[in-house]
């Protein structure tokens, strides 16, 4: 575990210091923030029947995207591991003592974790004390916020055990530009980036709680704005953690194979 | 120590030439070619060796270090190393390497040095204690001093190469693969490296195989070599028998007060004259050096003499001429 932790360590270091990026985020979150919270208080306001999600809870879910941005977004990569595998230099990734996936996976974690350390206080404190509609509520009691930060720590997990399949790619295409436009498109739509899931059809919702991309951006941010039961949140959990297995599982089966036939680009 | 057979490994190459109408075509029915990088390579090296493992480029190289240091799994062959198969056992295995790839790093670039050195600590899991002996060793030898506390994009080459070699080192390696350490380096961080590479060969018995382009780094440093082209072994032993065998001829440059003709001599042909030096080129397998200097030197009245022999490069050159490499 310690090589895991150290590197682990080390990214989160790395991450830390990109402070002007951070401060860029931080402002382009709160112009979605707002941009999207405005479209959606139209919407409500023409509107005459019930949504089955409050304008106040789509306020709360869209400020826990963006401030939760890097845990849920997909089209975010890592480009030393791109370059690793496409220069060549995961040689000397493969003469460390331990496993590439676990190597990656505990970097990609750090990078997500040290970017979202950097982004999200100033969006979840500004968040709160935003007049309604747009503020950024309170959940409704302790046990619902507990639920919110498992499902939210086994989104990252999911997010993250996905985007290792987009990687292991790159060894075969050797470039990560189509693998990764086709999953974040189609990923981003799917977790309800783009349109939250609950206003979507329910034919379209049907297809979205088939595929894992929910279980990141909108499981948990509905389980902390109460719109989703406990019963219905546990179960989610027990859905993370199937997908995560099986993930990890599929990630590591092909990473395992490309190793064997890996060509170390370059001389 | 390190026992290799029959290595062979071949590489697919996506092949075509210049031009639209070319890469139309290879758009719908690409063509690929097999490249040999390997074929049928074998030594053995034994502990507290050095091994200079030379060839021109694309000869193999490097395709056989990364062989031998677990990265690639080759089409048919064995190798032994230490008792590990280092592709299969690879995470056991690497655990006693240490490996410098001269165009890769391995040092994070945002970061001053120190957190990447502390970061393989971590990973080859290394006692606090050790590390902190290896560590005061390497600033000592390899002079990094204030390096360590500079991220390492802001390095000059030679001394990002000096924390290469130190990072493929903290955790006490008992064999260390050099591909091309030397490269880009400037005349005085050469010598370090080498300084260095020989100190730790002494010291800790460390077993080094280096790859290299530069002659010199063999001459100071490799009491063997194993020469490879076009994937295949080509000389397999010691600097000097390969200097006996390929150096046919010496030249013999001397300097001496006025006279007016050139002189010619017996097995020498005569390269240059001038009234007062003279340089010959002398046939070592009819007539001995020696031999020819007494001759001069009683027709002449010498004031300087100099003996060259030929660089290792040329007999490098030979030796790929007669193998048509």
């Amino acid at each position: 575990m310690k090589p895991y932790l150290a590197i682990f360590n080390l990214r989160m270091i790395n991450g830390l210091q990109y402070r002007i990026a951070a401060l860029a985020g931080v402002a382009t979150q709160f112009v979605w923030g707002f941009m999207y919270i405005m479209i959606y208080e139209a919407f409500y306001h023409g509107f005459t029947g019930t949504q089955t999600i409050s304008l106040e809870q789509l306020a709360t879910y869209i400020w826990l995207q963006q401030a939760f941005f890097f845990f849920v977004l997909l089209w975010l990569k890592d480009n030393e591991i791109f370059d690793s595998i496409t220069s060549g230099s995961i040689a000397y990734e493969l003469c460390r003592p331990c496993g590439i996936y676990g190597f990656w996976f505990a970097k990609l974690i750090a990078h997500r974790l040290s970017g979202t350390l950097l982004r999200c206080m100033p969006i979840l404190v500004i968040g709160f004390f935003l007049p309604i509609p747009y503020r950024l509520s309170l959940p409704p009691n302790f046990l619902t916020f507990i639920l919110f930060l498992v499902t939210l720590l086994l989104g990252l997990i999911v997010v993250i055990s996905l985007s290792m399949i987009v990687y292991v790619s790159v060894f075969v295409t050797m470039s990560p530009i189509g693998s990764f436009l086709i999953f974040s498109v189609v990923g981003e739509f799917f977790s309800g980036l783009m349109m939250p899931v609950p206003l979507m059809p329910i034919w379209l919702q049907n297809i979205v709680y088939i595929l894992p991309f929910r279980l990141s951006g909108d499981l948990p941010f509905r389980v902390y704005s109460g719109n989703i039961s406990t019963n219905d949140a546990i179960i989610g959990i027990l859905t993370q953690i199937l997908w995560i297995i099986g993930l990890i599982a599929l990630g590591k089966v092909l990473l395992t194979k490309m190793l064997k036939r890996v060509v170390v680009q370059g001389g | 120590m390190i026992k290799v057979e029959g290595l062979s490994k071949t590489f697919k190459v996506a092949r075509r030439s210049s031009g639209f109408g070319e890469a139309v075509r290879s758009f719908f029915s690409p063509k690929f070619s097999e490249v040999h990088a390997l074929r049928d390579v074998s030594f053995s090296i034994d502990e507290g060796e050095i091994v200079g493992y030379i060839g021109p480029n694309g000869a193999g190289k490097s395709t056989t270090i990364k062989v031998m240091s677990g990265i690639l799994v080759p089409d048919k062959g064995e190798c032994s190393i230490m008792g590990y198969v280092p592709w299969r056992d690879r995470v056991k295995y690497v655990k006693n390497i240490g490996v410098v790839f001269g165009q890769r790093s391995q040092l994070w670039a945002d970061v001053p040095v120190m957190d990447s050195f502390e970061l393989l600590r971590d990973i080859y899991k290394v006692q606090p204690a050790n590390y902190k002996k290896s560590l005061d060793l390497l600033t000592e030898t390899l002079n990094l001093g204030e390096i360590l506390t500079t991220p390492t994009r802001q390095l000059s080459l030679g001394q990002r190469m000096r924390c290469e070699i130190a990072a493929s080192l903290i955790h006490d390696p008992k064999i260390l693969f050099l591909d091309e350490p030397t490269i880009g380096l400037d005349a005085m961080s050469k010598i370090a490296v080498r300084n260095f590479i020989k100190m730790i060969n002494k010291e800790k018995k460390v077993t080094v195989i280096l790859t290299t382009h530069d002659m010199n780094d063999i001459e100071t440093l490799a009491n063997r070599i194993i020469m490879i082209g076009k994937g295949q072994i080509l000389y397999d032993g010691n600097l000097n028998n390969l200097r006996e065998k390929f150096v046919t001829h010496k030249t013999v440059t001397v300097d001496y007060n006025e006279n007016t003709s050139p002189l010619e001599l017996d097995s020498a042909s005569l390269l240059s004259w001038s009234k007062d030096r003279a340089t010959y080129v002398v046939d070592i397998k009819k007539r001995g050096v020696s031999d020819i200097i007494s001759e001069l030197s009683a027709k002449l009245e010498l004031t300087d003499v100099a003996v060259d022999s030929e660089p290792i490069e040329e007999i490098i050159i030979k030796l790929y001429k007669e193998h048509q490499v």
